[in-house]
């Protein structure tokens, strides 16, 4: 490739001879600087992709009456405030006091639910509901489904922004996370 | 050596010619982290992008793109030109209200973001015309790929849920309960 005759034809004699310079390039930064490129495209063109989150939501205009009843002690039910606090409880609104905390304690408080459902059960699957509320952000939103794929909690979570009810309302305007 | 380089080089020029280029985001959104990881798929998808208040959509495909405008402007009674369509075509997201999507057509894309024409897409229960973008985008995806579209949303992480709710319910109003919502990668649980 980069090498050129250089010798200046068949003449007899060394007199007229031009000089011999030698036209080798070195090609070894080149080839570095092109591995470089190579690692850099094939890296951004894998990596830069997004994640999908994919969530489902309860049909509105279902009117089948066949809907599975929820045993209260089962239910975990989060509610998403304000200030990038959660509300949690057991059981049914109003009869237990939700617990506030902030979105680095939720994940233990999830497992050891879970746990404790496990155990009390017999190996039944802790049921979460998710009632993000107006002084939510959507980054909550996203961070709450993140937990509970990262405490592996198989079952679909119910997410559920129309029913807040009025104790969980008074419970949160109390904590000053709504 | 030569062929070393010869063959990296053949490599480097077919990774920048299949990295597509990124298209500016008109709409600047900082999308919140998450541990999931599956991909988000190219083909046939609708992108919401919320942000500020505003709603930007954007359609993959320029196909579907131009099929969507097709029937916006039939519903709309507004005429496109061939030049117009083609356009729309390699257009990104948009956030015009369909009466000055004429006139953001034929801007550069510099001037999109400047003009301030892109107040987002209204979707009041008035003028609906999210809802229409959407309905009309999945019906040409069912009529020229004959899939279903998959809508992604791609959310501020600081925008308020009840803005983030409005939108999610006029998806729910066309029967779509399942969709995505587009996060950042994240490393393992921390």
């Amino acid at each position: 490739m980069a090498e050129l005759d250089t010798s200046g034809g068949g003449k007899k004699g060394k007199k007229v001879r031009s000089k011999k310079a030698n036209t080798k390039v070195d090609l070894t930064a080149m080839v570095d600087l092109a591995f470089l490129l190579i690692t850099f495209f094939m890296l951004t063109t894998s990596l830069s992709k997004p994640i999908a989150m994919d969530i489902a939501k309860p049909d509105k205009d279902d009117k089948s009456t066949e809907k599975n009843e929820l045993r209260a002690s089962e239910t975990m039910t989060i509610l998403l405030g304000k200030n990038n606090k959660v509300a949690w409880y057991m059981g049914e609104a109003g009869k237990s006091t939700p617990n506030v905390e902030s979105f680095s304690d939720v994940r233990k408080s999830i497992l050891d639910n879970k746990k404790k459902v496990a155990e009390t059960t017999g190996g039944r699957q802790i049921i979460m509901v998710i009632k993000p509320t107006s002084g939510a952000t959507y980054k909550n939103f996203v961070d709450i489904m993140d937990e509970l794929a990262i405490t592996k909690i198989t079952t679909a979570p119910a997410i559920d922004d129309e029913n807040i009810t009025d104790a969980e309302k008074d419970f949160m305007k109390g904590a000053g996370i709504l | 050596m030569t062929a070393m380089c010869d063959v990296s080089f053949l490599l480097l020029t077919f990774f920048i010619l299949t990295a597509t280029a990124r298209q500016p985001d008109p709409l600047d959104v900082t999308i919140p982290s998450s541990t999931y990881k599956l991909k988000v798929p190219d083909l046939d998808m609708g992108i919401l992008s919320i942000g500020k208040g505003k709603v930007f959509y954007e359609i993959v495909g320029k196909d579907v793109k131009m099929s969507t405008l097709d029937k916006m402007g039939e519903k709309y009674s507004i005429k496109f030109t061939p030049e117009e369509r083609e356009r729309f075509g390699v257009i990104g997201a948009f956030g015009v209200p369909v009466q000055s999507l004429k006139q953001f057509i034929m801007m550069s894309g510099d001037d999109r973001t400047k003009s301030g024409i892109a107040t987002g897409i209204p979707a009041d229960s008035t003028n609906n015309q999210l809802a229409e973008w959407i309905l009309q985008s999945r019906t040409s995806v069912a009529e020229l790929h004959g899939t279903s579209m998959r809508i992604s949303i791609k959310g501020d992480a600081q925008e308020e849920y009840p803005a983030v709710k409005k939108i999610v319910d006029i998806l729910q109003k066309q029967k779509i309960n399942k969709f995505s919502l587009i996060t950042s990668a994240e490393g393992d649980a921390k």
